[in-house]
C-alpha cells in the first residue's frame, strides 16, 4: 500500500516536470495548438463577452491576430487576469502574452522583466465629472472625492498630480468598472478617473451621457500595449510584428475583406507584397508560414477596422482616433517599414 | 372560619357537566392569534412592528422582481423601454432578460456549447455517486432520475411550443433512464456496497468527462466557468478534504510528537489565515515553488489550495468527534488486539465520523460558499462572469438582477445541504435511542 | 500463544524498526521528518531558482520606499510620501477597526436574533428564521457587494444636502458623518473624573450585592449608577469651562468637512459582516439556550422570577459556557472575512499591503508572507484568549 502511494507521488512529480520547460515560447504554443492570451476581466470596448459567451473587444482582437499569424486561424485560450495576477501569470508561463490595457513603464520593462511589443493604444489619464458641479478644470478639484480603479498606474498618477498641485482629495479605490459606474452615478464620488478611453466608454453607458463632461486635463501618458516575457526575443518579434502588420495593413488599405484577394497574386506595391507573402521569404524569418500576415489581418481586420468595430464613433463607446490615428492622418501610429 | 363555612349554602353537583368548548379566544384562528402574536402588550407591539416592516418591504420587492419584470429583451435599453411603456415614466423593474440570455454562460462558463452534454452527464453521475453515501437505499436515486426526466420532458415541450429545438434523447437522458431503472430494480439496502463502487469510480469518470481524454476532446480548464466551476471546486474540495482531514485529525491526536507537531502547525496555519490570502498564493506564488518551467493551470492550483484549506477545518471537526468518543472505545479496541489502523477503521472512525456529521456538513456548506472568492483572482465563477457580461454595452448597468440570481442559486444548494444535515441528525439520534 | 517468560531485551534486529512498536514510532517520525525536510528544501530551492531566473530578489527593502499612493481612511498620519511599511500599518489598523466594530455589533445582533428565534411570538420567530437562513446560506461576498450597492444607491449624496440645515449626524452615500469631539485644556481631568465615576458605579454595585446577600434589601442601584455617571462629570464639565466641544459636519465644497466620517466602504463592510456573522451567532445562542434544560427555566419561574430575570439570572449564565467558545471562533472568522474588504474598496491590510503595494512594487512573495503573518498573529492571539477562557471555565466546573 505504501509502495502504491509512493508510486502515485512519483507519478505526480513526473507529470509536473514533464509539463514544464518553456525555452522557446513559439514551439510551446505550436505544440499546444493554442495561444494562451492574458486579457482583462472585463472592460467595455476592450474585453467583454457576447451573447454566445465568446470574448470580444479591442484587446481580444490582438490575441486573435497573433494566434492567426501562428496557426492560420484564431486558436486562442483566454485567461482573465486581474491587475494583481497579470505579471505573475506572464512570468510563470501561464499565458504566452498579455493583451490587457497594460501601461508601458520603465519599471515594468526593467524591474518586472516584461518586454513590451509595441503600443496598440495611446491613452492618458483623465477625469469625468457631472456638469452639475460646475467644474471646468482639474485644478478646481481640491477636496473632491475621486473614484479610482486600483491595481493600475492611475492611483500613482493621481497622487502625484494632486501633490504637485498642492490639492487634497479623497480617494475611493474600486475594483471594477461596474462598481465605479454605480458609485459615480449615485454621486458617491464627484469624479471618476481612469484612462481617457475608459472614461469615454463608461460615459457612453450612462443613462444621460450629456450630463457628464470629461475634463480637458490629461494628467499622464498611458501607452497601452501587449507584453511578453523578458528573454524570448523571437516570440516578442512575433507579437510585435503581428501588431505592426495590422497597422501597416491600415496604411496600405488592406482589409479583412480584400486581404485574400490581394494576397492571391503579387501587386504593384512591394511592401504589400512582402507583407502578404507574395514576395520573399518573410514569414520564415520568424518561423511562421508565408501567409502569416494575411491570416492575422483576415482574423479581425486591420488596426482601423478593429478600432472601428469596438471603439470607434459608430459604437456605443464612440471614441475618436485622436493620437491613435495613423501618422499620415495626424496621429502617432507609426509602424516600422516591412523590409 | 368554620362558622362562616357552616353558614354558606352548600352546593353539590349531582351530575357531571358536559364538556364545554374552550373560550373563543383560546382556540381556532383567534386563539392561535392571541397565543402566538398578541399574548402581551410588548408582544403586540413587536407583532405590529414586524407587520409594518413586512408591509414596508414586501410589496415594493414583489413589484420590482415580479410584476414589473422583463424576461424577454435584447438589451438593458429595451428592458427599460418595455417597463416605461407598460408602467409609465419612472417605473423600475427587474430585467431578468440578461439571465435568460446568459443562462448557458452562468451554468457552464466558456465550456464549448457542443460539448455541454459532458458536464450534464457528470452532474447526473454525481447524483448517482452521492445517493449511496447520503441514503441507505437507492430509492431517492430513482426519484431524482424521474424528476430529472420529467423536467427534461417539460423543457422539451416548452422548447417545441416556443419554436426552439431541444434534444430529448441525449447521453444525459439515457444515463438517467438506465440508472433510474437500475435503482428501482436493484435499489435495496443490500446492494448499497455495489453502488458505492460507483462512488469511488466517480472522480475518475468526472475527470475524463470534464477535461476530456480517453477519446473525448480535451477542454482546457480556462473554459470552465459559472456554476460548473463552482461545482468543480466545491465537489473536489469536499471530496479531497475529507480523507485529508481524517489523516490530519489522526495525526494531531497521535502520540508521536513530531507527527503531531507537523499536523498541528499545518492546521493552525491554514485556519489562521483568510482563504483569500491562500488564493493569492495560488494565483501568484505557487508557481514559484514548483520546479522551474513547470506550469500548473490556475484552476488546478486553486483546487489544491481550496482542498488544503478545507481539510484543516475538516480535521478540527473530526478531531472534535474523536475527542467526544468515550475512552472505553479506544481501550476496547486495544483489548481486542487490533492494531492502530484496524482499530481506527473498524471501531473509532465510524463512531467519530457519525458524531461529527453536522460539523462536516457545515464545513461543506462553508466551503461551497467560499468558492465565490475565486472571482477575486479573476476565475470565471458566477460572480467573476458578471464583469465581462456587464462590460458588454448591451447589459452595462444591470447589477441587482445578477446578484439576486446568484444568491438564489447558492441559497438553494446550501439550504438543501443544511436540511439534509438536519435530517441526518434526527436519523442518527433515532438510531442512538434504539 | 506462549507466554513470554524471559524479560531480557532481545538483540536489536533491523526489521524491528518497523515490527517492534517501541522502535516503530521512532521510525515513522524519523521518516516523516526527513520527508518534510526534503519537501521544504525542494520548495525553497525551487523558489530560489525561479526567482533567480526572473532576476528577482527576496528582500524587504521596498517597505521603506515611499508608497506613492493615497489612502482615504487613515487612523494614523499618512501621505503618499510615507513608506510602504506605514501604508501597511494604516491597513492593519483599518482591519482591526472593522473587525472590532463588527464583533461588537455581530454579538448584539446575534444575541437579539437568537433569543427572538425562540420567542413565543410566531411572526418574530419566523422573521428571524428567514434572516438567519438567508444569511447563512448565501456567500458573504455577495452580501458585501449587495450592501455596498444599497449604501451607494439608496442614501442621499452630499450634493442633495445643499441649502439644507444638517443636524449633528449626516447620512450620505459617502458615509455617515458624526460630530467630532475636540479636547481642549482640562479635558484630561474631565476624562479622569469620568473614569473614576465609572469605577464608583462598579463599587456601588458590589456593595449593593453584598448588602442584598446579607440583609435581603435591594438598593436602587440603577438610579445611583445613573447619577454617578452623569452628575460629577457634568459639574466638572462646567467648572473646567467646557473643555470638550464638538465639531459638527458642514457641507463645504464637494464634501462635508469637520466631524468624523464613517466611510461608505466601512459601513457596507461593517453592516454586511455584522449581519452575516450575527446569523451564525444567533444559531450559537439558540443552541446554547436550548442546551439549558427546561427544568432550569421552570425552576426559575417557580421561584417567581419574571421571564427577563429568569433569562438574565438563570438561563444565560449557564448557556454562556456553551456559547462562548464557538462565539470566539466566529469572531475569528469575522476578522479573517474582513479581508473581503477589497471587494468594496475598504483599505484594510489586504487592500494596502496585499493590494496596491503588491501591485505597484511587484513583490508578491514578500507582501503575501507579511500579510499571512499578520493574520496568523491576530488569529493566534484570539485563539489564546479562547484557550484561557476555556481553562477558566473548566476550573469552575464541578
Amino acid at each position: 500500500m505504501n509502495f502504491n502511494k509512493l508510486a502515485i507521488a512519483a507519478g505526480l512529480a513526473g507529470v509536473c516536470v514533464a509539463s514544464g520547460a518553456h525555452a522557446a515560447t513559439l514551439d510551446d504554443v505550436k505544440a499546444r495548438g493554442q495561444l494562451r492570451c492574458g486579457i482583462n476581466t472585463g472592460i467595455p470596448g476592450f474585453a467583454f463577452t457576447d451573447s454566445a459567451g465568446n470574448w470580444q473587444g479591442f484587446d481580444v482582437a490582438l490575441c486573435k491576430a497573433v494566434a492567426a499569424a501562428i496557426f492560420g486561424e484564431p486558436n486562442v485560450e483566454y485567461v482573465s487576469l486581474t491587475g494583481k495576477t497579470r505579471f505573475t501569470a506572464l512570468a510563470s508561463g501561464e499565458v504566452d502574452m498579455l493583451s490587457r490595457n497594460t501601461t508601458w513603464t520603465y519599471s515594468r520593462d526593467t524591474d518586472l522583466k516584461l518586454d513590451f511589443a509595441g503600443v496598440n493604444y495611446y491613452d492618458g489619464q483623465g477625469f469625468i465629472v457631472s456638469k452639475e458641479l460646475g467644474v471646468a478644470s482639474a485644478s478646481e478639484l481640491d477636496g473632491a472625492t475621486i473614484c479610482i480603479q486600483t491595481g493600475t498606474t492611475t492611483e500613482l498618477n493621481l497622487a502625484d498630480y494632486f501633490r504637485a498641485n498642492n490639492m487634497s482629495y479623497e480617494p475611493v479605490p474600486i475594483e471594477t468598472e461596474t462598481e465605479a459606474k454605480e458609485k459615480f452615478l449615485a454621486n458617491a464620488c464627484d469624479v471618476y478617473t481612469t484612462d481617457a478611453s475608459g472614461l469615454a466608454a463608461t460615459r457612453s453607458s450612462y443613462p444621460n451621457p450629456g450630463d457628464y463632461m470629461i475634463l480637458p486635463e490629461i494628467i499622464s501618458k498611458e501607452p497601452l500595449g501587449p507584453a511578453v516575457r523578458h528573454g524570448d526575443s523571437e516570440w516578442g518579434d512575433i507579437v510585435r510584428w503581428s501588431l505592426n502588420a495590422l497597422i501597416v495593413a491600415e496604411e496600405k488599405g488592406i482589409t479583412a475583406e480584400n486581404v485574400k484577394e490581394m494576397a492571391s497574386a503579387a501587386g504593384d506595391d512591394p511592401e504589400v507584397n512582402r507583407l502578404l507573402g507574395t514576395e520573399g521569404e518573410y514569414g520564415a524569418m520568424m518561423g511562421l508560414d508565408q501567409d502569416w500576415a494575411v491570416n492575422a489581418i483576415a482574423a479581425t481586420g486591420n488596426y482601423g477596422e478593429i478600432f472601428d468595430t469596438f471603439l470607434g464613433p459608430d459604437t456605443e463607446i464612440g471614441l475618436e482616433r485622436g493620437l491613435n490615428a495613423l501618422y499620415t492622418d495626424g496621429g502617432i501610429l507609426y509602424a516600422p517599414p516591412f523590409r | 372560619m368554620s362558622d362562616t363555612h357552616a353558614e354558606t349554602v352548600a352546593y353539590v353537583a349531582k351530575t357531571q357537566y358536559d364538556p364545554q368548548p374552550p373560550p373563543v379566544a383560546s382556540s381556532g384562528v383567534l386563539g392561535w392569534l392571541t397565543q402566538n402574536l398578541f399574548s402581551s402588550i410588548s408582544n403586540t407591539i413587536v407583532t405590529v412592528l414586524a407587520i409594518a416592516l413586512i408591509i414596508y418591504m414586501l410589496p415594493g420587492m414583489i413589484e420590482w422582481a415580479v410584476l414589473h419584470s422583463v424576461w424577454n429583451a435584447e438589451s438593458i435599453r429595451e428592458c427599460r423601454e418595455i417597463i416605461t411603456n407598460a408602467f409609465g415614466e419612472g417605473a423600475t423593474g427587474a430585467c431578468w432578460a440578461v439571465i435568460h440570455e446568459r443562462f448557458g454562460q452562468f451554468m457552464y462558463g466558456y465550456y464549448p456549447p457542443s460539448l455541454r452534454w459532458r458536464p450534464d452527464l457528470a452532474a447526473v453521475l454525481l447524483i448517482v455517486a452521492m445517493v449511496p453515501v447520503l441514503f441507505r437505499t437507492m430509492r431517492p436515486l430513482a426519484v431524482a432520475m424521474g424528476v430529472l426526466l420529467a423536467a427534461k420532458a417539460l423543457f422539451a415541450v416548452y422548447a417545441e411550443l416556443t419554436g426552439g429545438n431541444a434534444e430529448l434523447v441525449g447521453p444525459t437522458t439515457i444515463a438517467a433512464v438506465i440508472f433510474g431503472v437500475l435503482a428501482l430494480v436493484f435499489g435495496s439496502e443490500k446492494t448499497r456496497p455495489y453502488w458505492l463502487w460507483l462512488t469511488f469510480a466517480y472522480p475518475v469518470a468526472a475527470y475524463f468527462l470534464l477535461w476530456g481524454g480517453l477519446g473525448l476532446e480535451t477542454v482546457e480548464s480556462s473554459r470552465f466557468g459559472g456554476f460548473l466551476l463552482t461545482a468543480v471546486i466545491g465537489v473536489t474540495g469536499i471530496a479531497g478534504s475529507l480523507p485529508l482531514g481524517i489523516l490530519l485529525a489522526l495525526g494531531r491526536r497521535s502520540n508521536l510528537p513530531i507527527l503531531k507537531a507537523i499536523c498541528t502547525i499545518f492546521i493552525e496555519f491554514i485556519r489562521g489565515v483568510p482563504l483569500i490570502t491562500l488564493l493569492f498564493v495560488a494565483s501568484t506564488l505557487l508557481n514559484y515553488f514548483l520546479p522551474p518551467g513547470t506550469n500548473f493551470n490556475i484552476v488546478l492550483r486553486v483546487l489544491i489550495m481550496v482542498t488544503l484549506f478545507a481539510s484543516a477545518y475538516m480535521a478540527e471537526v473530526i478531531r472534535g468527534g474523536l475527542a467526544a468518543l468515550p475512552k472505553g472505545q479506544y481501550e476496547a479496541a486495544d483489548a481486542l488486539g487490533l492494531d492502530y489502523w484496524q482499530s481506527m477503521r473498524l471501531i473509532i472512525l465510524p463512531q467519530a465520523l457519525k458524531i461529527s456529521i453536522p460539523g462536516i456538513v457545515n464545513t461543506f456548506i462553508g466551503l461551497f460558499k467560499d468558492t465565490t472568492l475565486v472571482s477575486i483572482i479573476a476565475l470565471q465563477d458566477p460572480l467573476g462572469l458578471m464583469k465581462p457580461i456587464l462590460s458588454n454595452s448591451t447589459w452595462n448597468g444591470i447589477v441587482w438582477e445578477l446578484y439576486i440570481f446568484i444568491a438564489f442559486m447558492f441559497f438553494i444548494c446550501c439550504f438543501a445541504m443544511s436540511r439534509y444535515s438536519m435530517f441526518l441528525e434526527t436519523r442518527l439520534r433515532a438510531a442512538d435511542r434504539r | 500463544m506462549a507466554v513470554a517468560a524471559s524479560t531480557e531485551t532481545p538483540a536489536f534486529r533491523f526489521e524491528m524498526l518497523w515490527r517492534d512498536e517501541r522502535y516503530r514510532s521512532l521510525t515513522i517520525q524519523a521518516i516523516a521528518m526527513i520527508v518534510l525536510m526534503l519537501g521544504l528544501t525542494w520548495l525553497v530551492n525551487n523558489a530560489i531558482e525561479n526567482l533567480a531566473a526572473l532576476g528577482k530578489t527576496f528582500d524587504f527593502g521596498f517597505l521603506s520606499q515611499p508608497a506613492n499612493y493615497d489612502i482615504n481612511q487613515q487612523l494614523i498620519d499618512y501621505t503618499s510620501r510615507s513608506s510602504n511599511a506605514r501604508a501597511a500599518l494604516v491597513g492593519i489598523l483599518n482591519t482591526l477597526l472593522v473587525a472590532f466594530l463588527g464583533c461588537v455589533t455581530a454579538t448584539i445582533i446575534g444575541i437579539a436574533a437568537g433569543v427572538a428565534r425562540l420567542s413565543n411570538n410566531w411572526l418574530v420567530a419566523r422573521l428571524m428564521t428567514v434572516y438567519v437562513e438567508a444569511f447563512r446560506n448565501v456567500p458573504l461576498l455577495i452580501w458585501i457587494l449587495l450592501t455596498a450597492s444599497i449604501v451607494n444607491t439608496s442614501l442621499p449624496s452630499p450634493r442633495d444636502y445643499r441649502g439644507l440645515d444638517t443636524g449633528p449626524v449626516v447620512v450620505t452615500n459617502r458615509g455617515i458623518y458624526i460630530p467630532q469631539p475636540n479636547f481642549g485644556e482640562g479635558s484630561l481631568i474631565l476624562l479622569i473624573i469620568f473614569a473614576l465615576s465609572i469605577a464608583a458605579i462598579f463599587m456601588v454595585r458590589a456593595w449593593a450585592k453584598r448588602r442584598q446577600e446579607s440583609t435581603g434589601e435591594q438598593a436602587p442601584v440603577f438610579l445611583i449608577g445613573l447619577g454617578l455617571l452623569i452628575v460629577p462629570s457634568l459639574i466638572a464639565f462646567f467648572l473646567l469651562g467646557r473643555p470638550i466641544s464638538l465639531t459638527l459636519p458642514e457641507l463645504a465644497g464637494f464634501n462635508f468637512q469637520g466631524g468624523i466620517q464613517l466611510r461608505d466602504s466601512l459601513i457596507a463592510l461593517w453592516v454586511a459582516l455584522s449581519l452575516y456573522t450575527g446569523a451564525f451567532i444567533a444559531e450559537i445562542v439558540r443552541a446554547g439556550i436550548l442546551s439549558v434544560s427546561k427544568g432550569q427555566s421552570e425552576a426559575a419561574f417557580a421561584l417567581g422570577l419574571r421571564p427577563n430575570r429568569a433569562m438574565n439570572l438563570v438561563i444565560l449564565p449557564q448557556a454562556l459556557r456553551v456559547i462562548i467558545p464557538p462565539l470566539i471562533s466566529q469572531f475569528l472568522n469575522l476578522t479573517k472575512n474582513s479581508s473581503l474588504a477589497i471587494a468594496v474598496g475598504y483599505m484594510d491590510a489586504t487592500g494596502t499591503l496585499g493590494g496596491i503595494t503588491l501591485n505597484q512594487t511587484g513583490r508578491e512573495m514578500e507582501c503575501i508572507l507579511l500579510l499571512m503573518g499578520f493574520y496568523l498573529i491576530v488569529s493566534l492571539s484570539i485563539s489564546a484568549v479562547m484557550n484561557l477562557y476555556n481553562n477558566r471555565v473548566r476550573l469552575v466546573e464541578r
